[in-house]
């Protein structure tokens, strides 16, 4: 067990973070990832709310859609990444463990002048993950409701095994699966009814490790190292999540003149030419001057090659580009490749 | 967590390192319980034959899913050997750890050798070392 953002977690089970990596993109594996904030939005102007502190036009959100997104500060750096859900009569925010004090005292910093009433239902609310092409028939054996029918980055309402569940076919490891939002005190109950019901499919209860390596095949940025207080979305190539045609929302203005004027820097996938593992915080070079820094690295499980993620100045971006890696200090050839590493297997 | 297992031929290092003597050369790898605490090794990082070194020098570095760690030569002298197989398979560190030798050291001299070898713990010692440190 580790200490992350104040929670205890497994940062492995038994079978370790390989296997569990291989059963979440073979089979099925299920997360304990309560750490996770979700906050309550509600009130007669609540998407005008969201429409200002966050990046994404949600008034393109019908009742059950959910949507990846960003909040961002004036200057565009990111205050965190966030899961946006539209329900009938409200909306849910789902943040990160580590960020959720900072997240809600920055929403309700921004309330001013609107009816809104945004609420931190974390404690009361848990949150597993049930990823892997599995996943949707392993919980249709204690659903009460078709899951076949719903499609990704769409949400229902159903019963698993006699708990009210919210459900999200949503997930981050690039893998088909749901994320469940149900009151905490059936935790225990549920995720020992889905490992049983799973096992026959392979399940395996997956920990902090496979679901790092998961995330970041598919190249997926985990905030405090892709993303963070320094970066903003277009040197992060999440400009996919902006709506800059949003008449305002906070951070537009330079995220508008970032985007016009060009980063410069970006993030980068690369892949070792020679062998060695490339890690966090190890430099970047370029001729052998030091240009840049790795944000995440591993040898991929899925793909058994040597990858990596990373800051450098946008002239060494492009496709091909010869990098080199200091591992201790000694300069390892690496070459940018296109990303993501691992297309996700969404379901359509 | 089930309990580290051991080779009662070896002495071990406080740094989880395990020697072994065959055919006069010292032969090291990395213990169960260093094993276990990295979790799935994906690579070593072998040190050149010739290399000579001195009793706790970090000379290979076995990287797993979790972490990048340095293995310390636990006695002195010359590398004549290095286990290139683990560059292919570094599994074989979990699978099998007192198999899945790293490098092997010419002692300066079998009476220094010895001296070395006197200073580290026999398996009982190191399996209570072990047990102390909490693993």
């Amino acid at each position: 067990m580790v200490p992350f953002a104040g929670w205890e977690l497994p940062v492995q089970y038994p079978t370790g973070p390989i296997a569990e990596h291989h059963a979440v993109r073979k089979a099925a594996g299920i997360f304990d990832i309560d750490h996770m904030g979700q906050v309550d939005v509600r009130g007669p102007d609540a998407e005008a709310f969201l429409q200002r502190i966050q990046v994404y036009d949600v008034s393109q959100m019908a009742p059950w859609d959910a949507h990846y997104s960003l909040m961002t500060y004036h200057d565009g750096t990111i205050v965190d990444d966030i899961f946006v859900y539209r329900l009938p009569d409200s909306w849910m925010v789902v943040v990160n463990a580590s960020n959720r004090e900072k997240d809600v005292a920055w929403m309700e910093a921004h309330t001013h002048g609107l009816q809104v009433e945004v609420t931190d239902i974390s404690d009361e609310t848990y949150m597993l993950a049930v990823q892997g092409p599995k996943a949707e028939a392993i919980l249709q054996r204690i659903a009460d409701a078709d899951l076949s029918v719903v499609s990704a980055r769409k949400a229902l309402r159903a019963r698993l095994d006699g708990v009210e569940t919210l459900m999200g076919r949503t997930g981050y490891t690039g893998e088909d699966g749901f994320e469940l939002y149900f009151p905490a005190d059936e935790a225990v109950h549920l995720w020992n009814r889905i490992l049983e019901v799973g096992k026959e499919d392979g399940l395996l209860p997956c920990g902090l490790a496979a679901r790092d390596s998961l995330r970041f095949e598919a190249c997926m940025p985990l905030y405090g190292h892709e993303i963070d207080a320094t970066i903003n979305p277009i040197e992060a190539r999440l400009g996919w999540t902006v709506s800059l045609g949003k008449p305002t929302f906070v951070g537009r203005e330079n995220l508008l003149k970032v985007k016009l004027e060009k980063p410069s820097r970006l993030l980068v996938g690369f892949e070792m030419v020679d062998k060695a593992v490339p890690r966090e915080h190890y430099p970047i070079a370029v001729d052998g001057q030091e240009v840049g820094y790795v944000t995440t690295g591993m040898k991929s499980p899925t793909l058994g090659k040597f990858l990596g993620l990373g800051y450098v100045p946008r002239a060494y971006a492009k496709l091909g580009t010869e990098l080199q890696i200091l591992v201790r200090g000694r300069p390892k050839r690496a070459q940018v490749i296109k990303r993501p590493f691992y297309k996700p297997r969404y379901k359509q | 967590m089930s309990k580290p297992k051991l080779d009662p031929n070896a002495k071990y290092a406080k740094s989880h390192e395990w020697v072994r003597v065959e055919d006069g050369l010292a032969v090291v790898g990395i213990s169960d319980a260093a094993q276990e605490m990295l979790s799935d090794v994906v690579f070593v990082d072998l040190p050149e034959v010739g290399e000579e070194v001195e009793a706790g020098d970090a000379v290979a570095v076995v990287e797993s899913v979790k972490a990048a760690e340095d293995v310390y030569a636990p006695v002195s002298g010359t590398i004549v050997a290095v286990n290139t197989a683990l560059e292919d398979t570094p599994e074989q560190v979990n699978d099998d750890p007192y198999d899945a030798w790293f490098f092997k050291i010419r002692p300066v001299s079998q009476e220094e050798l010895q001296k070395e070898l006197d200073a580290l713990m026999s398996p009982e010692e190191y399996a209570e070392y072990v047990e102390q440190e909490g693993h």
